[in-house]
């Protein structure tokens, strides 16, 4: 199974036509993979609290959006997601490299992934930890239940997920 | 003139377009002037204006003028290159520059000192950046919908604000009811 191509299958089939990204090289496969489907419309972001102002008004122009990000840009985001995201209660689809897990080569990356979890507890986010190869089996019906509740949900992927830091 | 001076004299114009206003006291007085459906009332998150409206541009052919301001802009410059990259025709970002914080006490920006956001929208690569004055600003906003070419306007004012009330209306609802203008 190639997992790149797989994303971004469950991703068009869930009529999500408008991403945004800001990289992480575990997300290089899947970010390429979204820039050359014409399906989607992939638009860059500087900055993760920007991407999610673009997704905002995606979504009220008719498109069902996502982005992808890493976590510490769970950090940069959220006054973002409690005042714009959540607030106007509006769905998004987060696709997050979950840095400084297990085969984390890079220890800085810890200091973010020891917060992750708790801060989007803290938001009452729902998130979902891809681990094992085979929890991409469940994206398609985490992307269902994102659209259903009108809700930023996160689903971290970790460095086992994607085959090891840089293994790929 | 002030702010709420040119969005009155706008007022016209902006009534028939879906708009995207930013935080505070810009979004108060224009709710106060003209409130419609078509317009979508930021009542958090500083600098995310010209984003949202980018986003609705390219997901939707009507036209979407984005009221934002030098302080909202210079919060989130990384804007200026995603729009000048993902060309919107009918998209038009009207920064009111009036050289301050007005929502926060008319605190100085460094758009009132050294910086020319007309200048970093250029460098960015937009291709038509209008600078004019508050006077001006209607001229050049109804010239920027007929061109129906993605336009950045700033809009050089004096710094102040008029007292308006806080935006009461849910959020949900003012989401709801600009989605369904939006769709009309």
């Amino acid at each position: 199974m190639n997992i790149d191509k797989k994303i971004a299958d469950d991703l068009v089939a869930n009529d999500i036509s408008f991403v945004t990204t800001v990289p992480c090289k575990q997300l290089a496969g899947v970010i390429a993979e979204i820039d050359q489907r014409d399906d989607i419309f992939h638009i860059p972001s500087n900055k993760e609290d920007e991407g999610m102002g673009l997704c905002a008004g995606a979504w009220m122009g008719g498109k069902r959006p996502a982005i992808i990000m890493q976590n510490t840009a769970i950090g940069v985001t959220i006054n973002t997601l409690a005042t714009l995201i959540q607030y106007y209660r509006m769905p998004l689809p987060m696709l997050i490299s979950y840095r400084g897990e297990l085969r984390e080569p890079v220890a800085c990356q810890v200091e973010m992934a020891v917060h992750t979890k708790a801060l989007l507890a803290q938001l009452n986010i729902p998130t979902y930890h891809f681990h094992h190869r085979s929890d991409v089996e469940e994206l398609d019906n985490i992307l269902k239940y994102t659209f259903m509740c009108n809700k930023p949900v996160a689903i971290l992927t970790d460095a086992n997920f994607w085959g090891g830091y840089g293994d790929q | 003139m002030i702010r709420s001076e040119i969005l009155k004299e706008i007022a016209p114009i902006l009534r028939d377009q879906l708009v995207v206003c930013n935080i505070g006291i810009p979004s108060q007085e224009l709710h106060a002037i003209d409130d419609q459906p078509t317009n979508f009332y930021m009542l958090g998150t500083m600098g995310l204006a010209s984003s949202i409206g980018l986003g609705l541009a390219l997901s939707q052919p009507k036209p979407v003028i984005v009221i934002d301001g030098d302080g909202s802009i210079l919060t989130n410059l990384g804007t200026l290159p995603t729009i000048a990259n993902n060309v919107a025709e009918n998209y038009i970002l009207l920064i009111i520059d009036n050289g301050s914080y007005g929502s926060t006490g008319d605190q100085p920006t460094y758009a009132g000192r050294k910086t020319s956001l007309s200048k970093m929208a250029q460098a960015a690569g937009c291709e038509r950046v209008i600078e004019c004055n508050a006077a001006e600003t209607g001229r050049v906003l109804q010239e920027a919908l007929d061109a129906k070419q993605m336009t950045i306007i700033v809009s050089k004012c004096e710094s102040g604000n008029a007292k308006m009330p806080v935006i009461t209306m849910d959020p949900v609802v003012i989401r709801d009811r600009f989605m369904k203008a939006v769709q009309a």
